[in-house]
């Protein structure tokens, strides 16, 4: 599988791309699917079958796990491993430790995927695995960041594109936020209970839970962007120098925003006040971001009518873009009043999770195959297309289900009757819920239906003779 | 010097920092060097596509369809 011209530059270190980019559409299949079936279930609960390891509250976690960690993060390592290759102009340091952060990460996934249906949970949100499983999830890591820094410190280019300040500010905070929130101590093989007590334990979990989201979800999706939207749109990014200022203010605020998980709970008020403010805040380098992308193609924007990869990076950026001014306004505590455990925050979640990080994973997907497999395009163009065309419109059946679904629950929650007492019981709302439930379902459905399609379009382009594939001239 | 006296100075460094890297970024010296950096996600491209045939098509330009 190694590159056969042996006039070749460098002889980097595609094999693992390769196998994190098959595993990230095989992932992204498995993850949705799981989605769906819970999506299902709180339609038809008897779809768990009355079986244990295939309730609600087992598989939930699963879904979580799956599509983040599964699917969302060997989408990184792809894209960090083929950017930081290609932008340093110098091969994967530290030789077969690449190839064992593909195995160690496969079986961490796979770890999660016996482990959470069996019950075994720290029932920490994002961080349910139990501790033998977060030990290797850190072994893992740090082999990550050691083939990541070491190639950029041998790098045959002067400057360290942006992308890789993304990824490599993804690297290490992850790497802190996984061994700050995991540290415990464990009583039997598989079960432990968390060094922090009470609401700091509540403090340090969306600590670590909002900055999985800030971090891994968009810094690392953000280097994927400042590469692979410039080299499908053809053009260099629209400021450079604005990318610079977009990192910094986009580290230094997202640390601070998690308490706006924790408003109105038994966090002292000034935390959740910080975590308010830093998150309204959090708005600014977050747009500064979104439009640095899309004017990128300011002058080219036909190629969006021709290019369907283009339109999903553009595409996700706009979600992007959607995603980051809900977020802030969310965390306002008045409008938290209303939002929070409520489906809102589903769907917001999923506004940014199948529109900002599928979205601009599957464009990155479908820009990198044909590159790695010696291949000129994709097998079929027209599929990308469709593809796009499902996904877009599975998010928007679902997002605005949630909508719709979210603000209704908050609002009768709320509602209070002359004398006090509650004009709607939980079930009423629960009933009012159903048939957006259902909608959402249909919009999981056509997710997974489009990940299939990829699926199908990826190995038949991998399956091409080397070359036959050949890229259509301009227009 | 008491905790909030600290706490404020820190921000007021931190807020200078941020100063600082936008008049560093923004610095008309530093634009040259910049467009080059951005533009060299393409040559390095250019280089591959001399030395192997094989890369030629590499670039997916999908126009048409």
């Amino acid at each position: 599988m190694t590159q056969s011209n042996p006039s070749a530059v460098v002889d980097y270190n595609f094999d693992v791309v390769r196998q994190f980019t098959v595993m990230t559409v095989i992932w992204g299949i498995v993850g949705t699917l799981v989605g769906v079936l819970i999506a299902a279930q709180l339609i038809w609960p008897a779809l768990n079958f009355d079986t244990p390891w295939l309730t609600y509250s087992r598989l939930r976690p699963l879904h979580t796990n799956a599509v983040i960690f599964a699917f969302g993060t060997s989408a990184l390592f792809a894209t960090s491993y083929y950017v930081v290759q290609r932008t340093c102009q110098a091969r994967l340091f530290g030789g077969k430790l690449a190839a064992f952060t593909f195995w160690g990460w496969q079986a961490v996934i796979v770890a999660a995927a016996i482990s959470l249906p069996l019950g075994y949970t720290s029932s920490k949100e994002y961080a349910e695995l139990e501790w033998p499983i977060d030990i290797l999830i850190t072994i893992v890591w740090v082999c990550y960041a050691i083939v990541f820094f070491g190639t950029i410190v041998k790098r045959k280019t002067s400057h360290i594109y942006v992308a890789n300040w993304f990824f490599g500010g993804f690297i290490l905070t992850v790497a802190v936020l996984h061994l700050v929130n995991s540290m415990v101590i464990p009583i039997s093989a598989m079960k432990s209970y968390s060094i922090y007590p009470g609401a700091i334990d509540a403090m340090i979990q969306w600590w670590y839970g909002h900055n999985a989201v800030g971090f891994l979800l968009t810094a690392g999706f953000l280097g994927m962007m400042y590469y692979f939207v410039p080299k499908q749109a053809e053009r260099p990014v629209y400021s450079y120098r604005l990318s610079i200022v977009h990192f910094w203010a986009l580290v230094s605020l997202y640390i601070w925003a998690g308490p706006h998980h924790l408003h109105y709970t038994a966090l002292p008020d000034w935390a959740q006040s910080v975590g308010m403010v830093m998150s309204i805040v959090l708005f600014l380098p977050s747009w500064g971001g979104m439009i640095n992308g899309i004017m990128t193609l300011s002058g080219a924007w036909h190629k969006l009518r021709h290019d369907p990869i283009l339109r999903f990076l553009i595409v996700s950026l706009s979600f992007y873009g959607m995603s980051t001014f809900e977020g802030p306004m969310m965390a306002i505590k008045s409008v938290n009043a209303l939002s929070h455990y409520t489906d809102w925050t589903v769907g917001h979640v999923h506004s940014g999770a199948l529109g900002w990080v599928a979205m601009i994973s599957i464009g990155a997907m479908y820009h990198l195959i044909p590159v790695l497999f010696n291949q000129g395009r994709m097998y079929s163009i027209r599929l990308i297309n469709i593809h796009f065309w499902i996904h877009t419109t599975g998010i928007v059946l679902y997002i605005v289900a949630m909508w719709i679904s979210g603000v209704m629950q908050g609002l009768m929650w709320r509602a209070v009757n002359t004398d006090g007492t509650l004009t709607y019981s939980f079930v009423e709302s629960l009933t009012a819920s159903y048939p957006f439930y259902f909608i959402r379902f249909l919009g999981g459905v056509l997710v997974v239906s489009g990940f299939l399609l990829m699926a199908y379009n990826m190995f038949k382009t991998i399956g091409a003779k080397d070359g036959s594939l050949k890229a259509a001239e301009e227009a | 010097m008491d905790y909030g006296t600290l706490r404020g100075l820190v921000a007021l460094l931190i807020m200078a920092l941020f100063v600082i890297i936008v008049v560093w970024s923004y610095s008309k010296k530093r634009k040259a060097s910049f467009d080059k950096v951005a533009n060299s996600i393409f040559e390095e491209d250019d280089l591959t596509k001399q030395n192997k045939q094989s890369h030629l098509d590499k670039d997916s330009k999908q126009e048409r369809k």
